[in-house]
């Protein structure tokens, strides 16, 4: 070992090269960056430049509501379309409010953003990937119980759903859930015990399982375990996986959101690989919630509700579609049905009782998951 | 601090001591009491249960045998980097000097991802020892190597002073007796490095058990295969189950202390052999 590595270590630069390269790599993927500002507070002050000082400056009429300050607690994959939304509501706010609004924002796994904002993270709103995640705050009495019939659609104003990303030309010939458990086929899934996103993977595969069996609970189990047989590596995160994918060349198919999925094919080459997909896949509800106790403490309430709010007016669902999220609202998912094709979609609460009910059957530890892996089973 | 009967030559003893038992409590001891705590949550048989079941325990597994391949690793290595560095003289010596703590300074996620890029099977290096059926990345190997790479700096640190205080003239006066080079190492100068390259390994190998960021990339994460034990500690805090994360915890946290107090109580044995010969 020594001596290998003393070999590319020796040449500074190439060390460098790979340093810089590794970075890129991880996309800062697993990096909080709680401190970040939005530059949505710069394009507020240019705007009010722009419009000739009408409300600002001194007090012209009504008098200027203090700046306030939001922090948004999200998850990994939500960086770009986040970074463009508060702009987009800074602006907003500002008109109609007359107030500066900056928002914060903080990536990482879900479940480990939600721990932080359990342990004393002053999140005003949280968006995650899964509902268990904010349940789990809800648990801690941070903020209420029903959070999810606050908003539209069950709190969640975006969709996403799995998709099957498989290398161009299709060369194993993937159509379908039944064809990764095929001989020769390598599948690369994060863990579901680490990964919101390996969740939806997961039961994804378990509802197209269960309806071919004829809800065959059995037959279900096997099929799932027969598919982790085919997984030779197991990211601890989504990102993880996207990359032991494209990067390092591994497995034959990649299960990941349908947003991922199109970045990976816009990003890093439309002649590299294919989106597929499978004739059912689960619809995948991110879903997004006020911190209660947060907002009220700190009196934020009426900016992080609108907040959240405005992710479900036109312009917002645009930028979802633009981010290959699916909108909720009609009229813009008319726009994009090019993009996002219709097809057979399982819901948590509808085919899994909710999320409470898949995470202690699947997931918690002596579930099914963990009995594909118990030896003996 | 009046009433200290004994003065010592050093003043500000009482005072010097209260704060480091105060700072160490804040930052050492206090947070360690967390582990113990969060951990009373569980009843004996729920905490056995944890911290027995057969993933868990295929997990130290894997996390004991590969830090302590990469300790020996480091403690071979370590020894021949930390003698090369003070013994000879060649062109670029401080550049080589200042690489031996990138290891440190390096995040660990940044060099699991290196490495992975480079031991992967179509990286540099992977793409060599893939025809000749050594896979690496995604195996226990990996996970070895990801461990050597950030404990060496411990062996080639601590032994690096003690090789450069130790006196020629007993090598001399071996040769001079008539001692082969061997039995010089062997008989003068081993002995006297013994201690501290006893330190190194000890803090390369409890560094090693609870490595998370550099492994997690290049282990695969497969249970039962190369999972390691912090995977399993972050699986249940991803599920809200801190009693159960703390628990496993616990069990590594008296494994490594266990370890470095026997590694010290070994280095103080031989230090008063040492010194009475």
């Amino acid at each position: 070992m020594s001596h290998m590595t003393a070999k590319s270590m020796f040449s500074f630069r190439s060390f460098l090269v790979l340093v810089v390269f590794a970075i890129v790599l991880s996309g800062c993927g697993s990096a909080n960056n709680n401190g970040k500002a939005d530059a949505g507070e710069d394009a507020g002050k240019a705007k009010n430049e722009a419009s000739g000082n009408e409300t600002g400056g001194h007090s012209s009429g009504e008098a200027k509501k203090p700046a306030v300050e939001l922090l948004n607690v999200s998850y990994d994959p939500t960086r770009e379309l986040y970074e463009a939304y508060n702009k987009l509501f800074a602006d907003y706010w500002k008109k109609e409010q007359n107030q500066d609004v900056t928002i914060k924002q903080s990536h990482g796994g879900s479940g480990k953003q939600s721990r932080a904002v359990i342990d004393g993270l002053k999140a005003d709103v949280v968006t995650l990937a899964l509902g268990y995640d904010i349940d789990a705050i809800a648990d801690q009495g941070i903020t209420n119980p029903d959070w999810q019939k606050k908003f539209e659609s069950n709190s969640s104003p975006y969709t996403s759903t799995i998709v099957l990303l498989v290398r161009k030309g299709n060369p194993k010939g993937i159509k379908d859930w039944n064809d990764l458990i095929k001989d020769d086929v390598e599948v690369i899934t994060p863990n579901p015990k680490t990964s919101g996103g390996a969740r939806w993977n997961y039961l994804a595969a378990w509802g197209y399982a269960l309806k071919q069996n004829g809800g065959d609970e059995d037959k279900a189990k096997a099929f799932v375990a027969e598919l982790f047989k085919h997984v030779p590596v197991l990211d601890s995160g989504a990102r993880g996986s996207t990359t032991t994918f494209v990067e390092r060349g591994l497995g034959d198919v990649l299960l990941a959101w349908e947003n991922e999925a199109y970045l990976s094919v816009n990003e890093l080459g439309k002649d590299k690989f294919e989106i597929i997909y499978p004739s059912i896949s689960i619809l995948a509800e991110p879903p997004v919630a006020v911190v209660d106790k947060v907002a009220d403490n700190k009196g934020t309430r009426d900016v992080a509700e609108a907040y959240l709010n405005y992710l479900y007016t036109e312009e917002a669902q645009k930028l979802v579609a633009e981010n290959y999220y699916r909108p909720q609202l009609a009229s813009v998912a008319e726009q994009f049905k090019d993009r996002f094709p219709q097809l057979d979609l399982l819901t948590i609460d509808g085919d899994f009782g909710g999320w409470k009910e898949a995470q202690s059957k699947h997931f918690a530890d002596g579930g099914v998951f963990d009995q594909i892996y118990t030896p003996g089973s | 601090m009046k009433g200290s009967k004994a003065r010592s030559v050093l003043p500000g003893f009482g005072l010097s001591l209260g704060f480091t038992i105060f700072y160490l409590s804040l930052i050492v001891l206090i947070p360690l009491a967390g582990v113990f705590i969060k951990t009373t949550g569980l009843t004996w048989e729920q905490f056995w249960q944890t911290v027995t079941n057969a993933r868990v325990l295929a997990s130290y597994r894997v996390s004991l045998m590969t830090a302590l391949a990469a300790a020996l690793a480091n403690l071979v290595f370590g020894l021949l980097v930390a003698w090369v560095l003070v013994r000879y003289r060649f062109p670029g010596k401080k550049l080589v000097d200042s690489l031996v703590d990138l290891p440190f300074a390096l995040p660990t996620a940044v060099a699991g991802i290196a490495l992975t890029a480079i031991y992967a099977p179509n990286g540099w290096i992977g793409s060599l020892l893939e025809p000749i059926g050594i896979k690496v990345a995604f195996t226990p190997i990996g996970i070895t190597i990801a461990l050597i790479f950030i404990g060496l700096p411990f062996v080639v640190r601590t032994v690096q002073p003690v090789l450069q205080e130790l006196d020629n003239e007993t090598e001399e006066a071996a040769v001079m007796l008539g001692a082969y080079r061997w039995v010089t190492f062997r008989k003068v100068i081993l002995p006297q490095l013994l201690p501290s390259l006893l330190t190194g390994f000890a803090l390369a190998f409890a560094r090693g058990i609870g490595e998370y960021g550099s492994v997690v990339f290049i282990s695969g994460n497969m249970p039962l295969k190369t999972e390691i034990t912090p995977l399993l500690i972050m699986t249940k805090l991803e599920q809200f189950d801190y009693a159960g994360a703390t628990a496993i915890a616990l069990v590594m946290l008296t494994a490594s202390f266990l370890m470095l107090f026997l590694i010290n109580y070994f280095q103080w044995r031989s230090n008063r052999r040492t010194a009475s010969e």
